[in-house]
């Protein structure tokens, strides 16, 4: 399946944050191998070069480790993960406050909201 | 080594009034898949076809790897028209001796394991295959060669958005790294991400040679949109 790409944001900068999202979320577990880029440009549908663009940012992250026998790796630093994984939530909860705030929603009203839901999801 | 391919102010015109290509002037390097793009009429194809020799400029120089257009240059430019140019009453294996005779750089073994991939049996002739199969029996013959520079003539028109997406990646999969790859369309929204960078023509001349995530950053809209944009009628 081609990956859903957004059409207000440069390519690469979307596939970081993809790669990130499946490194966070284990499907390439700490130590793990990665796709060469050409297979992942394939898998995605995108461009071969966008996808190297996207590994070189990662790499330079640290995120990422270039093996000079066995490919790229998930570095093997737990914390630089658990970092990531931070940054992108931090991220989606701005996005949340940001939109709450257009709607009118203040603090104890989006907190209250926020907690019936995830009650409710429990159900 | 130099450029891929250096256009320097070229123009062609069909008749006295109009200018189909109107002093182009552009330089491309190697390893990239370029989108041509523009509405219709705005003079893509006459660039292709000077690309590939088969159109003669009035004014101005091409050169590939170096060199005027011509038997060498051909031999390195892979070519797809926009429209169907085999012979439709000859079984495919029989297309496949064609392409190993006229063009040395052409892999018959690729050509096959494409073909078997997509379950066409070599023995079909080609008229008896669907359209979208025909298409991509082309594309297949076109990618299986190893040049330097593939030109694919609105590539993806007409064919279902599952056959898109394997062009797609037939492309994506078999271009070589030192290669590129240029592809006319005005289907902008269903390639764009394959692309690197984006030429924008019209009414013959040269509008735009950028990178497809430069126009994402500086616009912060898609290719697509940041085209419907400029060309508003």
């Amino acid at each position: 399946m081609a990956w859903n790409l957004d059409n207000d944001r440069p390519i690469y900068a979307q596939l970081v944050d993809r790669i990130k999202m499946q490194i966070v979320s284990g499907q390439y577990p700490p130590g793990g191998r990665l796709p060469s880029v050409r297979e992942l440009a394939a898998v995605a549908a995108v461009n071969p070069n966008t996808m190297q663009k996207a590994f070189a940012e990662l790499e330079r992250g640290g995120l990422i480790v270039t093996q000079r026998t066995n490919g790229r790796t998930v570095t093997l630093d737990e914390e630089m993960i658990r970092s990531v994984r931070e940054s992108l939530a931090e991220a989606h909860v701005d996005r949340f406050l940001r939109e709450m705030k257009e709607l009118g929603f203040g603090k104890a009203e989006a907190e209250a909201l926020l907690k019936r839901r995830y009650e409710e999801e429990k159900e | 080594m130099s450029e891929l391919v250096e256009i320097a102010g070229l123009s062609k015109s069909y008749d006295a009034r109009n200018l189909a290509v109107n002093n182009i002037s552009l330089t491309l390097p190697r390893g990239k898949i370029v989108g041509l793009l523009g509405p219709n009429g705005s003079g893509k194809t006459t660039l292709i076809k000077m690309l590939n020799g088969l159109l003669k400029p009035d004014s101005g120089t091409i050169r590939i790897n170096g060199k005027a257009v011509g038997a060498e240059t051909k031999a390195k430019v892979a070519y797809l028209p926009d429209r169907p140019c085999l012979p439709g009453g000859q079984k495919i294996s029989r297309i496949l001796d064609y392409f190993c005779d006229f063009y040395a750089d052409f892999s018959r073994e690729k050509a096959m394991e494409l073909l078997h991939n997509l379950n066409i049996d070599p023995d079909a002739r080609l008229k008896t295959l669907s359209k979208g199969n025909r298409e991509k029996v082309q594309l297949i013959l076109v990618m299986s060669r190893r040049a330097d520079l593939y030109v694919l003539d609105e590539p993806i028109a007409g064919v279902d958005p599952a056959a898109r997406d394997y062009i797609l990646r037939t492309i994506i999969n078999n271009y070589n790294p030192e290669a590129t790859v240029i592809i006319s369309t005005h289907l902008i929204g269903d390639i764009e991400q394959v692309l690197d960078e984006v030429i924008f023509m019209r009414y013959g001349h040269l509008v735009l040679y950028t990178s497809v995530d430069h126009v994402r950053e500086e616009h912060g809209k898609s290719v697509d949109a940041y085209f419907r944009e400029v060309f508003a009628c």
